[in-house]
């Protein structure tokens, strides 16, 4: 009646996963698959939410333990909103991206979680952050991460423009989507897609079935 | 923060007093024969629904200690507020105590606040709690119930982790339960179909699994009220009494009584006087 962890050094539900962001001309994508799974046999859930609001234009995706993830990215949501009242504006991407930065590394014995962090603001427009585990804060253009994204390097690297559009900035991420949830076995589900711009946000959801399909499928 | 979480707020860190109390009595116990109790898990089969009207949530009623059934008519869904429930698999002393901490922070609230709790603060606060605990709290919860908001379902899993999903079955029996929930689930399904395929989930749960077994609680929460059916279904395998175990006054016969009176003495005596003004 027990059930063994098999091999998965994250203890509880883990987001096995393959999350990216990327910017295009006037905003930025950030996207990742649905799948949570136990020991990486047991998916625990097809329909998790990976992509976080920290605030009104500011999103970061998850991967890791779900449990560390969540407790981090609702002190993160504290921290940002406390942040932009004092300062009476909305806050900066970079700094959204710094407070989970400072959690990641100061708790980094005790944590097991990974952020992305994308969105956009009036100083710098849309911007990409990524805060490794063990707390590295980097910008890029684009980022991918969780355990899908090995399988994507390469296509990602070769595919992306700079000052792409929104369709084709689109295409990419469903494809990069697509192409790491048909190789990695605790990424799946649908692909979730959230469009940042100075107007607002749009959620995109392709279910499985309506995923770009590639050679072999 | 003066409504929110009204007890005092948790020094930080863990509580680990009860391990230096647990490894004094072992050491007691060990020169005799006698070892320290197990802790009681619930294996078990847990479920939820949300349907058109409300939440179902369903549970067996098995308690096992090792191999043993210690109880039989274990009550696994927990009294929340009035419009929120909770089902708990894993350790059965950190199911109650987990989800009796919230039952009273959550009232508490409520008289400060005047306001009915709503489902997302008793998932936040539950979440906060075994997170802190770092999944040494050993109690996974399916919370349901109705507020302002619609009706909600969210598992808690030991770690900290939280999920709102339309159907849920956990413990030791869920895939068995999972099972029979994905082939049928509907969304917005009508009360008495909902009813009954909580109660087959469980059904195969019992059927599947050995910690799972006996009768099927099944607590439906409406915008209404709540209708906490004990043994919606009883087992089809009870056992008969073979004879009448009580013993009336008398059965034991008394040969000798001896009554000494205790000499109290007062030693001291205050008054305290209470301002009822």
């Amino acid at each position: 009646m027990e059930r063994h962890l098999m091999d998965s050094k994250i203890k509880g539900v883990s987001t096995g996963t393959t999350i990216l962001a990327v910017t295009f001309n006037g905003g930025v994508i950030i996207g990742s698959d649905s799948r949570a799974s136990i020991g990486g046999y047991y998916v625990s859930s097809k329909t998790i939410n990976k992509l976080i609001q920290v605030h009104d234009r500011i999103f970061c995706c998850i991967a890791g333990s779900l449990a560390d993830a969540q407790a981090v990215t609702k002190a993160a949501k504290f921290q940002i909103s406390f942040h932009s009242i004092q300062m009476e504006s909305p806050p900066l991407v970079k700094a959204a991206a710094s407070v989970l930065k400072e959690l990641c590394y100061n708790n980094k014995e005790e944590l097991q979680a990974g952020f992305i962090t994308a969105g956009w603001d009036r100083k710098k427009g849309p911007q990409v952050y990524t805060v490794a585990l063990g707390g590295m804060l980097l910008s890029q253009p684009f980022t991918i991460g969780g355990s899908g994204s090995t399988y994507i390097y390469g296509y990602a690297d070769a595919k992306y423009k700079p000052d792409m559009s929104k369709e084709e900035c689109l295409q990419f991420a469903t494809n990069a989507l697509a192409l790491a949830m048909g190789r990695d076995n605790v990424s799946g589900g649908v692909a979730h897609l959230v469009v940042i711009t100075e107007e607002g946000l749009e959620h995109v959801v392709i279910p499985g079935d309506k995923l770009p399909k590639f050679h072999d499928e | 923060m003066a409504l929110s979480n009204v007890l005092q707020i948790p020094t930080s860190g863990f509580n680990f007093e009860n391990v230096a109390r647990n490894v004094a009595l072992e050491s007691l116990l060990e020169g005799g024969h006698t070892k320290t109790p197990k802790p009681m898990k619930t294996g078990t089969t847990i479920a939820g629904l949300v349907c058109k009207e409300g939440v179902v949530l369903g549970a067996d009623t098995r308690a096992t200690s090792g191999e043993v059934v210690a109880d039989k008519m274990c009550a696994k869904i927990h009294y929340i507020s009035p419009n929120i429930y909770c089902c708990g698999a894993g350790t059965a002393a950190d199911t109650e105590k987990t989800t009796d901490l919230l039952s009273s922070n959550l009232t508490i609230f409520s008289m400060n606040s005047g306001r009915n709790p709503r489902v997302v603060m008793a998932v936040n606060i539950l979440q906060d709690m075994l997170f802190r605990y770092q999944g040494q709290i050993g109690a996974s919860l399916i919370l349901g119930g109705v507020d302002c908001n619609g009706n909600h379902l969210y598992t808690v899993g030991p770690y900290g982790s939280i999920d709102n999903v339309p159907y849920l079955a956990m413990g030791s029996g869920d895939l068995a339960a999972l099972g029979i929930l994905e082939d049928r689930f509907k969304p917005n399904m009508e009360m008495e179909e909902a009813k009954e395929l909580v109660r087959d989930a469980i059904h195969s749960g019992i059927m599947s699994d050995l910690g799972s077994g006996n009768n099927i609680d099944i607590c439906v929460i409406t915008k209404q009220g709540v209708d906490y059916i004990r043994a919606y279904q009883e087992s089809e395998y009870k056992d008969k009494r073979q004879k009448r175990y009580r013993y009336g006054p008398g059965t034991t016969s008394i040969l000798t009584e001896k009554i000494v009176p205790l000499d109290l003495e007062v030693v001291q005596e205050t008054v305290q006087r209470m301002d009822t003004a």
